[in-house]
C-alpha cells in the first residue's frame, strides 16, 4: 500500500513537471519559432512608446536572451523560491510562487489567480454534490426499475442533459428564473461565503443547477449501466441467499461496486472544474477562473494565460492522484498491484 | 412429512421468445442428516431449483407454482419478506464459483459476519469472533489473521472454503450446494467433499449437492434425482441410480463419466446431439431425440409424456419402454459395456 501511495506520487510530480515544460515550450519557445524575437517578447512588458534601446536593454536583464533551458530554469526557480525583475528603472521581487507580471495590468499573476480561487470552487463544490447525489440516485432507481416510465422519462432527460450546451441552458434559465419570475438573482451575483452564507448560496443557486444537470445526466447514465452490470453479479445473488435486505443489497454490494468508475470520472471532473468553469462562469458572469483565462486570452496577456493554465493543470493532477488513492481504499485489489 | 418436500413445483419464465419451463412440475422430498444429489446437464433446471427454494428466482418474472415445505412451512405461497428472514438462517447455499459469488471489496471476515448478523443481533465483536472460529472449522490455517484477508488474496480451495464458513454461519438446517466443486482444482475437490461430508454430520442438515458429476454425488448423495429439460427422469436410492439404473439418460450419464480404472485407449459414450430449449421441449418424452431406443416404445416417444412411475426395486423412472425391457437392456447391453470400459 505505502509503495502504491508513493508511486502515485512521484507519478504525479512528474506529471506536474512535464505540464510545466510543455506551458513554457508553448507560450515562451514556440513563439521563437515562429518569427518572435526576445525584443519583440520584451516590447510587451516596455509597452510600445519605449525606443529600440530600451527594449533590448529590458530583454537582456529579463534573460529572453539565454538558452532556453536556463530560461526555463529561471521560470522553475520563480514558482519555487520568487523572483527578482529588473525593468531597468529599480528592482521588482516577485515573491514565490511567481507566475510573473500582467502585461495589461503590471499586477502579478498568482494573487489575482488566488482571488478568483474562491469563485470557481464555490461554484464547482455546489454543483458536484447536486450532480453526484441527483445523478446517482437517478441512475440506480432507473436501473432497479428497467423500462419503467420514471427510466424512460429519466433516461430522456438525460439525454437532453449531456446534449444541450451550458450556454444554452444557461441564457434559459437565467431568462426565465432570473429576469422572468424573478426567482434567482441575476447573472453577475457574487457574494463570498464568509459574509453572508445565505446570500452566498442564493446567488450560486441557479449556476450551480445548471452546472448540476449537464454533468448529473451523464453521472445518472454512468451509474445506470454500471447498477445493470454489477446486479447481475453472482455476488448480488449470494447477498441475496445470505438474506440481506434488498435495501442493503442494493447500497452495500451493488451500488459500492458500480461506484468504482464514477469516482475515477468525479475526480477528472471536478479536477478540470476547479480549474475554470469557463462557459457557466461566463454565462452567469461570475468572477471565476474561468472568466479570468478567457479576459486573459483576449487580451494575449501571456503570464495570465500560462499561469491559469498550469494552475488549472496542477488541480486536474491533484484530484487524479487523490482518485487514484481514494481508488485503492475502495478497491482493495487495486493495493496488490 | 419430511423435512423438505417439494411437490409439484414449477417455476417458468415467460420471454420475449416464449415460455421457458425451466422447472416443470418437480417433486422430492429429504430429512434431516441426508443427502440429495439433483444430477442433470447444464440447462435442465437444477440450478433454478435450488434458487426457486431459496425464493431467488429472478424478480417479479418468474411464475412458480406448486408447493415447497421445509420444516412445516410453506414457501411458495409465502411473502418475499418472510422468505428472505429464512433465508441464509434456516436455509443456505454454496455457489458454484466463489471467487465471483464473494463481493471483491470486502474481506472475507466481514461478508462471514454481515450474514451472521443478518440474523443475530450481536455486536461486531461478537460475530468476528464467530466468523474466526467457522474459518477455522472449515480447515483455514491461522483464521484470527486470515479473517482481514480479501477474496482474491485466498486459492480457489480456500474460498471455497470461506464460502461455506459463510453458508454455515446461522447454523442452517438445510443447505444447498450448487456445483461446489466445479470450478476447483481435482485434488482440492476432495478436501472440499470430505469437508462438506464432516460438516453435514456434525450439523445433521440436510443438504442438497446440485452437480453435473456423478463423481461428487457417488461421494455424498444417499438419494439422487436425475433431472432432464425441466423434469425428474429418475430418481431413488444412490445404489439403485448406480447399480439398477433403468432410464436410458441416466445410461448415458453413467457412460460418459471418465473414471481412473478404465483403460486409457476406451473412448467414453457421450449422449449424441445437446439438450433441448427450454422454449421449445421435445413433445412426448423430452429426451426422445437423443435416446438410442426411442423406436422401441410403439411411437409413443414422440407423443406422450411419460409418467414417473416405480420399478421393481421402487425407485421411480420416466420411460416409455416396458419394465422388462428396460431391465434386459440394462444387464445385457449396457451395464457390460459399462462393466468393460
Amino acid at each position: 500500500m505505502l509503495t502504491y501511495i508513493i508511486r502515485r506520487f512521484i507519478g504525479a510530480i512528474a506529471m506536474l513537471i512535464v505540464i510545466s515544460m510543455v506551458t513554457f515550450g508553448i507560450f515562451f519557445v514556440v513563439p521563437q519559432w515562429a518569427g518572435s524575437t526576445p525584443e519583440s517578447l520584451a516590447s510587451r512588458y516596455v509597452g510600445r512608446a519605449a525606443t529600440e534601446e530600451t527594449v533590448a536593454l529590458v530583454a537582456e536583464r529579463l534573460g529572453f536572451n539565454d538558452p532556453v533551458i536556463v530560461q526555463y530554469g529561471r521560470f522553475l526557480k520563480g514558482i519555487f523560491l520568487g523572483a527578482e525583475y529588473d525593468y531597468g528603472a529599480g528592482v521588482e521581487h516577485c515573491p514565490a510562487p511567481c507566475l510573473g507580471y500582467s502585461f495589461i495590468s503590471g499586477q502579478p499573476v498568482w494573487p489575482d489567480l488566488i482571488d478568483r480561487m474562491p469563485v470557481t470552487f464555490s461554484l464547482a463544490i455546489g454543483a458536484a454534490i447536486l450532480w453526484v447525489v441527483a445523478g446517482v440516485s437517478v441512475g440506480v432507481i432507473s436501473a432497479l426499475r428497467r423500462g419503467s416510465f420514471f427510466d424512460r422519462l429519466s433516461m430522456g432527460t438525460a439525454l437532453a442533459g449531456v446534449s444541450l450546451p451550458i450556454f444554452f441552458t444557461g441564457m434559459v434559465s437565467l431568462v426565465v428564473f432570473s429576469y422572468g419570475l424573478g426567482w434567482t438573482p441575476p447573472g453577475g451575483s457574487w457574494t463570498d461565503f464568509t459574509e453572508n452564507p445565505a446570500q452566498w448560496a442564493y446567488n450560486l443557486l441557479l449556476p450551480w443547477i445548471t452546472l448540476a444537470f449537464l454533468f448529473a445526466a451523464t453521472y445518472a447514465r454512468l451509474t445506470r449501466a454500471g447498477m445493470l452490470d454489477t446486479m447481475g453479479e453472482d455476488y448480488i445473488r449470494t447477498a441475496r441467499a445470505k438474506g440481506l435486505r434488498e435495501r442493503d443489497v442494493v447500497v452495500k454490494h451493488g451500488l459500492r461496486a458500480a461506484l468504482t468508475p464514477i469516482l475515477t470520472l468525479f475526480g477528472i471532473d471536478f479536477g478540470l472544474l476547479i480549474g475554470g468553469a469557463i462557459l457557466t462562469e461566463t454565462t452567469y458572469t461570475l468572477p471565476g477562473l474561468g472568466q479570468f483565462a478567457i479576459l486573459a486570452i483576449r487580451n494575449q496577456d501571456l503570464p495570465q494565460v500560462m499561469g491559469v493554465v498550469l494552475f488549472a493543470a496542477s488541480f486536474v493532477v491533484v484530484a487524479s492522484l487523490i482518485v487514484d488513492l481514494l481508488y485503492a481504499w475502495v478497491d482493495p485489489r487495486v493495493r496488490l498491484s | 412429512m419430511s423435512f423438505l418436500d417439494v411437490k409439484d413445483l414449477k417455476i417458468h419464465f415467460p420471454t420475449d421468445d416464449g415460455l421457458v419451463r425451466s422447472v416443470d412440475g418437480l417433486t422430492f422430498s429429504l430429512e434431516r442428516g441426508r443427502t440429495l444429489g439433483i444430477v442433470g446437464e447444464s440447462g435442465s433446471g437444477k440450478s433454478v431449483t435450488s434458487l426457486g427454494i431459496l425464493g431467488l428466482h429472478k424478480g417479479g418474472r418468474a411464475q412458480i407454482s406448486g408447493e415447497i415445505w421445509l420444516d412445516d412451512e410453506e414457501l411458495v405461497a409465502m411473502s418475499a419478506e418472510q422468505v428472505r428472514r429464512l433465508r441464509g438462517k434456516k436455509m443456505a447455499m454454496i455457489f458454484q464459483d466463489p471467487l465471483s459469488s464473494m463481493h471483491p471489496y470486502y474481506s472475507v471476515g466481514h461478508q462471514i459476519i454481515e450474514a451472521y448478523r443478518i440474523h443475530h443481533d450481536v455486536s461486531k465483536q461478537v460475530a468476528r469472533k464467530h466468523a474466526i472460529d467457522l474459518l477455522g472449522r472449515v480447515g483455514i490455517p491461522e483464521p484470527a489473521r486470515r479473517v482481514d484477508s480479501y477474496p482474491h488474496e485466498f486459492s480457489g480451495g480456500m474460498r471455497q472454503r470461506a464460502m461455506i464458513a459463510m453458508a454455515l454461519s446461522c447454523d442452517p438446517e438445510l443447505l444447498i450446494a450448487d456445483e461446489p466443486t466445479t470450478a476447483l482444482d481435482v485434488t482440492v475437490q476432495a478436501q472440499i467433499l470430505d469437508l462438506m461430508r464432516d460438516l453435514q454430520r456434525e450439523f445433521n442438515s440436510a443438504l442438497i449437492i446440485i452437480t453435473h458429476d456423478l463423481g461428487v454425488v457417488a461421494e455424498l448423495s444417499d438419494d439422487i434425482l436425475v433431472m432432464y429439460a425441466g423434469k425428474c427422469v429418475e430418481y431413488g436410492k444412490a445404489d439403485d441410480i448406480f447399480y439398477q439404473p433403468e432410464h436410458p439418460y441416466t445410461w448415458g450419464l453413467l457412460g460418459s463419466m471418465p473414471r481412473l480404472d478404465r483403460e486409457p485407449t476406451e473412448r467414453l459414450l457421450p449422449i449424441k446431439g445437446s439438450p433441448p430449449s427450454l422454449i421449445n421441449v421435445p413433445p412426448g418424452c423430452a429426451f426422445h431425440p437423443r435416446c438410442p431406443y426411442a423406436e422401441r416404445t410403439e411411437g409413443r416417444a414422440s407423443t406422450e409424456v411419460p409418467d414417473l412411475a416405480p420399478t421393481e426395486r421402487g425407485h421411480l423412472v420416466r420411460c416409455h419402454m416396458p419394465r422388462t425391457e428396460r431391465r434386459a437392456l440394462w444387464e445385457n447391453e449396457i451395464k457390460p459395456v459399462l462393466e468393460t470400459q
